[in-house]
């Protein structure tokens, strides 16, 4: 635990003991977070320098950034990557433009909740990645099914989140706005809008992931290019180390939109502090 | 709804039916109101039973009663949250149909948006009501953070508040859009007893500066006879005004609450009150 001392000139200094005195709380953060990856990679080193047989089975680190060394020296390595990285932005973004856009009316207005909320509900319980073959029928092998598989994987979360963002709102700062005669479309841009910002990034958060996941399945249904096909490809020609790296680049894009996230989660969220 | 009006002719109206002119209770008059509503199990519960009270512009008028007895409900009615079962309500002339910037309720709870500072929380009632905003009204929300002692605290958020601080900005909120009658639903009901009665102090202040009618519902004997010109004390449900006593202490009270005659408004209040719960009881 970390109490506040007043110093003499009474300015609040955090008491600390032992090795964490000297960092805040921002570095202790970061340092003990890059620990654990550092000993998992060590341990990762251990393993595979003890010898595993075969090899193929656990590439060592020092492998995997070989095969990084000889993915990135042919020019396919960018066409996977425009492949996926189209796939995965187009479906995330007209994700979020419709799960906030239909997220925000639904949980407004009641009865459009009515309306849809079965309807949603019963998507939302069936295995999305399983409507990959009947998208691919209706809209071919393109990048169209793909983008259509990761919008409809990831928009659940955003338009579930958003809708209860909104119904959640503070009822009485609703009956505040009222008594000063405030019109519903003030109500909603200044109460409902700024209340369910944290629900909408909760949901986009969410929605990160199951993205990414929508991007492998659909590049497993058959795809020229995209890192999804290059991990499955190099799977079945037993390449464990390029698996891995592919794996480490679906990391990456995963940790890379959660820190834009995060990025708005501070802006907008400054009054929660 | 046939009847109800645009909102700017109504406020020009109201303009028009001020002044000298205006005689004694022609400025807010509950005339035989009574307010029923339909009870969970569908059963009609009378809240408030053929209530007649007159307000005079500039009166400081307190509703005191047990909780659950109307108090709060005529107040709501008086916002406009509510329609009236029977009887008339009229204020400035016109009879009460919807909530109105011309009235401002400062609720027990503070209400204040967590998102906006201090001093957007104060414009918001302004801009609200459509009445102004940008510079003007952070230049007006100014004006009236200084009438309630939070000038430095302009730019904090409501969570760095302490609770009496969050419900001065409340009120200053609420005297913002210069409402002609404030209505005040036990707003320091939830604040600490030091705080509470120096924010009783601050708002006779505040009132008498700003000119305002005030309506103020509590369930503090004390609170009520500090702040009032008149307390209109209500039995238990169906809420009646029983008695009403005029507090003919003057003002500024300050210092009252220690005085032979304070306390001998606070005793007859209390024996009011406690007959009419005795026969509420034999009844």
């Amino acid at each position: 635990m970390a109490t506040i001392v007043l110093d003499d000139s009474g300015a609040p200094r955090r008491q600390e003991s032992g090795i964490f005195a000297a960092m805040g709380q921002r570095t202790e953060r970061v340092v003990l977070g890059t620990a654990f990856i550092v000993a998992l990679f060590v341990a990762w080193q251990s393993v595979t320098a003890l010898g595993v047989e075969p090899p193929i089975l656990l590439p060592s680190p020092m492998g995997v950034v070989e095969a990084f060394r000889g993915l990135f020296s042919s020019s396919d390595i960018w066409a996977d990557l425009a492949a996926s990285g189209k796939e995965l932005l187009y479906g995330f973004v007209l994700a979020a433009i419709v799960g906030i856009g239909a997220g925000l009316p639904i949980g407004w207005y009641p009865r459009l909740g009515y309306f849809f909320d079965p309807f949603v509900n019963f998507l939302y319980a069936i295995p999305r990645v399983a409507l990959g073959p009947l998208l691919v029928v209706w809209l071919g092998i393109g990048l169209n099914s793909k983008v259509a598989l990761v919008f409809l994987i990831a928009v659940f979360p955003v338009l579930v989140n958003t809708s209860s963002g909104v119904r959640s709102l503070d009822q009485h700062l609703i009956r505040v706005a009222r008594c000063f005669g405030a019109s519903d479309v003030k109500i909603f841009r200044t109460i409902a809008l700024p209340g369910s910002v944290p629900f909408i990034l909760g949901g986009l958060r969410l929605a990160i992931g199951q993205a990414l996941i929508g991007v492998f399945v659909a590049e497993l249904l058959g795809a020229q290019h995209g890192i999804g096909a290059m991990i499955e490809n190099a799977g079945q020609q037993f390449q464990t180390d390029i698996v891995f790296a592919g794996l480490l680049i679906f990391a990456a894009a995963g940790m890379l939109l959660t820190a834009c996230v995060r990025w708005l989660e501070r802006r907008f969220d400054a009054w929660r502090v | 709804m046939a009847t109800a009006q645009v909102s700017p002719l109504h406020e020009t109206a109201a303009v028009a039916a001020r002044g000298p002119a205006a005689t004694a209770g022609d400025y807010l008059n509950a005339r035989n109101v009574s307010i029923a509503y339909a009870g969970r199990g569908g059963e009609i519960v009378l809240a408030i039973d053929r209530i007649d009270l007159a307000v005079n512009r500039g009166e400081f008028v307190c509703l005191l009663g047990p909780s659950g007895c109307g108090k709060t409900t005529l107040l709501n009615a008086v916002a406009g949250f509510l329609t009236i079962s029977a009887g008339e309500l009229i204020f400035e002339g016109k009879p009460i149909i919807r909530p109105g910037p011309d009235r401002a309720m400062v609720f027990q709870q503070p209400g204040l948006l967590p998102w906006r500072d201090v001093l957007h929380n104060v414009t918001y009632g302004l801009e609200m009501s459509g009445r102004m905003r940008g510079r003007e009204a952070a230049a007006r929300a100014r004006a009236l953070l200084e009438l309630v002692g939070l000038a430095d605290f302009a730019h904090s958020f409501p969570h760095q508040l302490s609770g009496g601080m969050q419900q001065r900005v409340n009120l200053a909120r609420a005297l913002a859009v210069e409402p002609d009658l404030l209505l005040l639903d036990e707003p320091f009901a939830s604040v600490d007893a030091q705080t509470r009665e120096v924010l009783q102090v601050e708002l006779l202040a505040i009132c008498r500066r700003a000119e305002v009618t005030a309506l103020f519902v509590t369930h503090d004997i004390g609170e009520a006879v500090f702040l009032a010109d008149r307390v209109c004390i209500f039995s238990r449900r169906p809420g009646r005004i029983v008695r009403e006593v005029r507090i003919r202490l003057p003002k500024p009270r300050d210092e009252v609450r220690l005085k032979p005659e304070f306390l001998a408004y606070v005793q007859e209040v209390a024996g009011v009150l406690g007959s009419a719960a005795k026969a509420a009881s034999k009844a």
